[in-house]
């Protein structure tokens, strides 16, 4: 095979694992701060794609257009959950939040069954089979445009967290818990909001997921089993790490599809986690504990 | 117990016949005290009388079985942190808790969230490095890679930005050189005198905060056993005894 083809499937992987990369960026984002795991994370962006793809089916809007409304609606979604369902175990034992989280991604598996049952779904758009031409590298739109939208949404959140005086409260909640007490902040509004913002970027990433494949109500455990691999080789609660670990992650499955076989992809991905678990615990980009 | 209030001051704070548990164990029993406006007021004990304890509850961090907390004639008690910091009632907590992963100004910044402070965020920032030119210099740095020294004038000046009228400050000098302990006192004094905060000063340094203090009282195991003016508790010969080794 010539070079030409690797750097296709290449390309092709990075601009996939930015997306990928965003939604851990959520997860990664709502441990750093809230310390609590979502484990429904990818159940979430489960219901973010078949609402993309009935908002795409229903009035023709490009998924794309959809993607800041879909934030919107799942960063709502993400600061009731917080707000109302976790805080009140806040408090208690790992094993008691984990379970609520499963649940509620349970809960959202089987609704989605109810409501479209166990068939895909996926959306038509007129540009899904165009591509840029830059000599012997084929782009496909749809990958660049949701590269780019990636891209834009994790440089929003980076800069909310680093610029705006809420962003840094919640970095301050983040660094010292008694801390942000002791100065007046109101704790439980900040984790609502960094648990809104967690689900916004899987409402974002949804988004433009459902250009890329087909949305099954099952697809949920197998996203956040995905989110999960991402930000631990990334480093938990390192934004850059959520980044950088889906566009290796991404790249990774698409080469192992094209050299060993397409099934085999998955095998890759966890190989890289349990090495970067055995050599560099803390993840790429992460502090050492 | 002593009144010991001058005519014509009034009692900014007030906690009364207050109860603390954790869990099972009592950590304060019917705590009682008055903390005069413009005054400085000593809580002075041994490790584990429930000096924090009490300041904790007062900021709203623990919650208290019994009992009636009660600034400016209002009842606080069992309102949640954030809300009894938007009163004014500011802390200075142990161990400094600044927020290390954040440079010295977004440290201050945090401060200054509370919405009571917002709209005075520049004001604030200008007297806080006008009283700590040394936060100035490090303004940029992470607040983790400051000295301890350095940490505990964050602690201040991360207080004073969110603009209140009382601050309690838990084992300020903890920690510190005797040299930059002193440094401390001077620096609560003129909080104080020259710029009219009320104070709540917990110390382990007995004799220094008694010197300082208008009001004192004594903990033992949760429970206030004495109370007086400083310069009575000073001179008291149990407190020459437990206290000041004398």
């Amino acid at each position: 095979m010539s070079w030409d083809v690797y750097a296709n499937v290449v390309i092709g992987g990075i601009l996939t694992g930015l997306v990928y990369g965003l939604m851990a960026l959520g997860l990664s984002v709502i441990f750093g701060v809230v310390r609590v795991v979502n484990f429904a994370h990818g159940e979430m962006m489960m219901v973010a794609m078949y609402l993309a793809v009935l908002g795409c089916g229903t009035w023709g809007v490009d998924p794309l257009w959809l993607m800041l409304p879909l934030a919107a609606l799942m960063f709502v979604l993400g600061y009731a959950l917080q707000s109302l369902l976790v805080h009140p175990f806040m408090t208690r034992p790992d094993h008691a939040q984990f379970m609520l989280l499963v649940a509620v991604g349970m809960i959202l598996t089987n609704g989605a069954l109810i409501l479209f049952g166990p068939d895909a779904r996926g959306v038509q758009v007129d540009y899904a089979l165009d591509s840029f031409e830059f000599g012997p590298l084929l782009i496909d739109k749809v990958r660049l445009y949701a590269a780019l939208a990636a891209l834009a949404v994790a440089a929003a959140l980076f800069g909310f967290f680093r610029l705006s005086a809420t962003g840094k409260a919640i970095r301050a909640c983040a660094d010292n818990y008694r801390g942000a007490l002791v100065v007046g902040l109101d704790v439980r509004r900040l984790f609502a909001l960094t648990f809104g913002c967690g689900t916004a970027c899987v409402g974002a990433a949804g988004a433009m997921l459902v250009l890329l494949g087909d949305v099954t109500p099952s697809l949920g455990p197998a996203y956040t089993l995905l989110a999960f691999v991402i930000v631990i080789v990334g480093g938990l609660g390192s934004m850059a790490g959520a980044l950088v670990a889906g566009v290796l992650i991404g790249v990774s499955e698409a080469l192992a599809g094209l050299i060993l076989v397409p099934s085999m992809k998955s095998m890759v991905s966890f190989g890289l986690l349990i090495l970067v678990l055995l050599f560099r615990p803390q993840g790429l980009l992460g502090r050492s504990a | 117990m002593l009144s010991g209030r001058g005519a014509g001051v009034s009692t900014l704070l007030s906690v009364e016949h207050l109860d603390l548990f954790y869990g099972d164990a009592q950590a304060l029993s019917e705590v009682s005290l008055d903390v005069p406006e413009g005054a400085i007021t000593a809580i002075v004990g041994a490790n584990g009388a429930g000096k924090s304890s009490l300041i904790r509850t007062i900021a709203g961090i623990e919650r208290p079985r019994a009992g009636r907390i009660v600034w400016r004639g209002r009842e606080i008690q069992g309102r949640a942190s954030h809300e009894i910091c938007d009163l004014g009632i500011g802390q200075v907590a142990e161990g400094r808790q600044i927020f290390p992963s954040l440079s010295v100004l977004e440290n201050l910044e945090v401060g200054g969230h509370l919405p009571r402070a917002r709209r005075f965020k520049s004001d604030g920032l200008a007297q806080v490095f006008a009283l700590f030119p040394r936060l100035a210099e490090r303004r940029s740095q992470a607040a983790g890679t400051l000295s301890g020294g350095e940490q505990q004038m964050l602690a201040i000046g991360r207080c004073l930005m969110g603009r209140p009228e009382l601050i309690m400050f838990d084992e300020p000098s903890l920690g510190l050189s005797p040299a930059l302990v002193g440094e401390m006192f001077r620096i609560i004094e003129r909080l104080n005198r020259k710029d009219g905060l009320t104070i709540v000063l917990v110390e382990q340094n007995v004799a220094a905060s008694l010197e300082l203090a208008e009001r004192a009282y004594v903990l033992e195991t949760g429970r206030v056993v004495m109370s007086g003016s400083g310069a009575e508790l000073l001179n008291d010969d149990r407190v020459r005894a437990a206290y000041l080794g004398l």
